[in-house]
């Protein structure tokens, strides 16, 4: 479609445009050279674009955005606020983002366990060794596009040999306004040695003005640490968002994330796992209930590097009204990663016929004695079960939630912090009608 | 109780049950035989509400109200219970919570208050060992990973919980060896009181040496050509099914 390659390159340089007129710091000028060079140079993806052809983010922009600008902070941004979308039961450390700016003053955590220092704060030099390292600009045009962005960012960082004794919960708040509706959030996580994290990022749109959430998040994992990153999608019916997060996993450590995504006009994750030496783990979990005209598609990408490693991937959805669901999986296993264990399962339930998913297994193999399994599967709910449930006494609206709560729970359970995950499952409850039980 | 007039049933545009006439008063447990394709489990599966039916003429009363008129739970919690032929695995729904919600919504249908885990926890107990089922399994989720033999138990077991005024066993019997067809017809028949009734839908005489029947009834294409007490069963153990179809032939012409 001609138009929106029109489009596309429109979008692209509006982005740029605003690129070339932000303000320099010491820290990002590198950084954003490259941003707009690699953006000038191929765009934001058209629809042609393989990568993107489900998921057209720019054209989405086009359509609802009225400014590209960035949305500067929002001052609705204060401690109720904060108290509010605390996790319920949780106590945790709490990392503030408003509109993609670190809050200092909202944030609070104890600084023996984790520390958070914003880019600017940080000598330039060790962040030109790592930021974009893990996360190349050139892997992806939203990397690049929040390269070329980049005004600000932290670095979260949990010490060698220490286990949190309690999670650290993200907040990134979000409000597009007149002056701006794009947000180019990013965050460095650095994990030392021999640690264990618990992470939990919460999006949470403050109104329902439209705006394109863009995050790019690194997270370096140090050898024989586990960590768990769990992100939170429950937005707006009118916010655009695409994030990249792209983590290293070395010998003997575990990486296990989960990804729920329960509202939202268009959400493009990418998750991408290296797992670098023998005796990592790579866990990959997602969860998408779209209802209404909600998009969400997750690119998962797991690169097996050396022998004896294992990934893990669930990824489930129930899809009603006009939602659409992507899933793409893919797994490269390397000539070296002999002994490689690799699982990956993706399920769909569309409860409607105007609900749509793509689903697609990528399989790269290049090692012969590996242990690799894909599947998915779409369908509707099962009646014969439900005409179980409903002729010993429950309504039917009870035993339709029973039966999709049963089948989304299962990505639940690999949630391990408790209260955590009966907070999502108290939202999954209530968004299938099953929380009576 | 059960009042069954003309009813005619078909799945798909197919006429399965062509004029059933019967008649189940309290107390009273009737066998319903006939070789395969007759109708017995379409006929057990129209009064328990599957939709897939379509019922193109004829009525059912159930205890005086119309029970074709009736969603499949509101059956239910007025007191109908189908022990499936196949009972359904669902991966994912704990027994112990399908079984409490189940309960919980036909206590408030009933105007009864719900029962809390501590009362529902005794009455499974009290329950579980009328069918000798194991805790274990219940722990499971429902039917998952059963053998043929746990499923129909937990079929029973889920009737004992649910205390109906008409049971209805779809085939309970098949597949079962000796022990567990004992256990399982010994907990029907203990659940068995002058206020409710049976219906036992079955290919085998054998199960009704355990429960036995009060009237017999032979199902062919769709109706009931012959009623008789119990010896009417023996009589087509001995004989098989081949001296009904020719009387129904002859009849014909």
């Amino acid at each position: 479609m001609t138009t929106s390659t029109k489009n596309a390159v429109s979008i692209t340089d509006a982005f740029l445009e605003i690129g070339k007129n932000l303000p320099q710091s010491n820290w990002n000028s590198a950084l954003r050279k490259e941003g707009i060079s690699l953006l000038s140079a191929q765009g934001l993806p058209a629809s042609k674009v393989e990568e993107y052809k489900f998921t057209p983010v720019a054209k989405k922009i086009q359509d609802t955005l009225s400014n590209l600008s960035h949305a500067p902070a929002s001052s609705n941004v204060v401690a109720e606020k904060v108290d509010e979308h605390r996790i319920p039961g949780l106590d945790s450390h709490v990392v503030v983002f408003n509109n993609g700016s670190y809050d200092a003053t909202l944030s609070a955590f104890d600084s023996s366990e984790v520390t958070v220092t914003s880019f600017g704060d940080m000598p330039t030099d060790s962040l030109e060794k790592t930021l974009g390292k893990i996360a190349p600009a050139g892997k992806d045009p939203f990397i690049a596009l929040n390269q070329l962005a980049i005004e600000s960012g932290v670095w979260i960082e949990i010490a060698t040999g220490t286990a949190l004794k309690k999670p650290v919960l993200i907040l990134q708040f979000v409000e597009g306004s007149l002056q701006g509706q794009s947000v180019h959030q990013r965050s460095y996580i650095q994990i030392g040695k021999n640690a264990a994290a618990t992470l939990i990022e919460k999006v949470v749109s403050l109104d329902d003005t439209p705006y394109f959430l863009n995050g790019v998040t690194e997270i370096n994992v140090g050898e024989n640490s586990q960590v768990a990153f769990y992100r939170l999608q429950d937005e707006s019916k009118f916010a655009i968002e695409v994030n990249n997060t792209e983590v290293n996993v070395p010998r003997d450590a575990t990486f296990s994330s989960a990804v729920i995504s329960l509202q939202g006009l268009m959400i493009r994750n990418n998750l991408s796992i290296n797992l670098l030496d023998s005796n990592s783990l790579g866990n990959m979990y997602g969860l998408y209930l779209l209802n209404g005209h909600s998009h969400v598609d997750n690119h998962t990408n797991v690169d097996h590097t050396k022998p004896h490693a294992e990934s893990n991937e669930l990824y489930k959805g129930i899809l009603a009204d006009h939602s659409r669901g992507v899933f793409n999986g893919k797994i490269f296993v390397r000539q070296d990663a002999q002994k490689t264990n690799a699982f990956q399962q993706n399920n769909n339930i569309l409860l409607s016929e105007d609900a749509v998913i793509n689903t697609k297994p990528q399989l790269e193999i290049w090692a012969d004695d590996v242990k690799c399994s894909h599947g998915c599967t779409t369908g509707q709910l099962d009646e014969e079960a439900l005409f179980y449930l409903r002729s010993r006494g429950i309504s039917k609206e009870s035993s339709r939630g029973m039966l999709l709560y049963a089948f989304a729970g299962e990505v639940l359970e690999k949630i391990t912090n408790e209260n955590f995950r009966e907070y999502c499952v108290g939202l999954v409850q209530e968004r299938l009608g099953s929380n009576h039980i | 109780m059960l009042k069954i007039t003309n009813l005619h049933a078909s799945i798909e545009g197919t006429p399965i049950l062509r004029g059933i006439n019967l008649e189940v008063k309290p107390g009273e447990v009737h066998a319903i035989m006939g070789p395969n394709g007759s109708g017995k489990s379409t006929l057990a599966s129209v009064l328990a509400g599957r939709e897939e039916y379509e019922v193109t003429e004829g009525s059912v009363l159930f205890k005086g109200k119309d029970l074709l008129d009736l969603s499949p739970e509101d059956r239910a919690r007025e007191g109908v219970f189908l022990a499936f032929q196949y009972p359904v695995e669902i991966p994912g729904v704990s027994s112990t919570n399908f079984l409490r919600t189940a309960v919980n919504q036909v206590r408030e249908y009933r105007g009864q208050e719900p029962l809390d885990a501590v009362k529902f926890l005794s009455l499974m107990k009290e329950k579980m060992k009328l069918v000798e089922i194991d805790q274990k399994l219940l722990s499971r989720s429902l039917n998952e990973g059963f053998s043929g033999g746990e499923k129909k138990r937990n079929e029973i077991f889920q009737m004992a919980i649910l205390e109906p005024t008409l049971s209805i066993l779809d085939e309970t019997d098949s597949g079962l060896d000796i022990d567990a067809l004992k256990i399982v017809s010994n907990g029907v028949n203990e659940l068995k009181s002058k206020d409710n009734a049976t219906i036992v839908v079955t290919h085998y005489q054998r199960l009704l040496d355990y429960i036995v029947p009060d009237f017999v009834h032979v199902l062919y294409q769709g109706r009931i050509v012959k009623s008789g007490t119990k010896e009417l069963a023996l009589e087509l153990e001995e004989k098989g099914y081949d001296w009904i179809k020719e009387e129904v032939a002859g009849t014909a012409v």
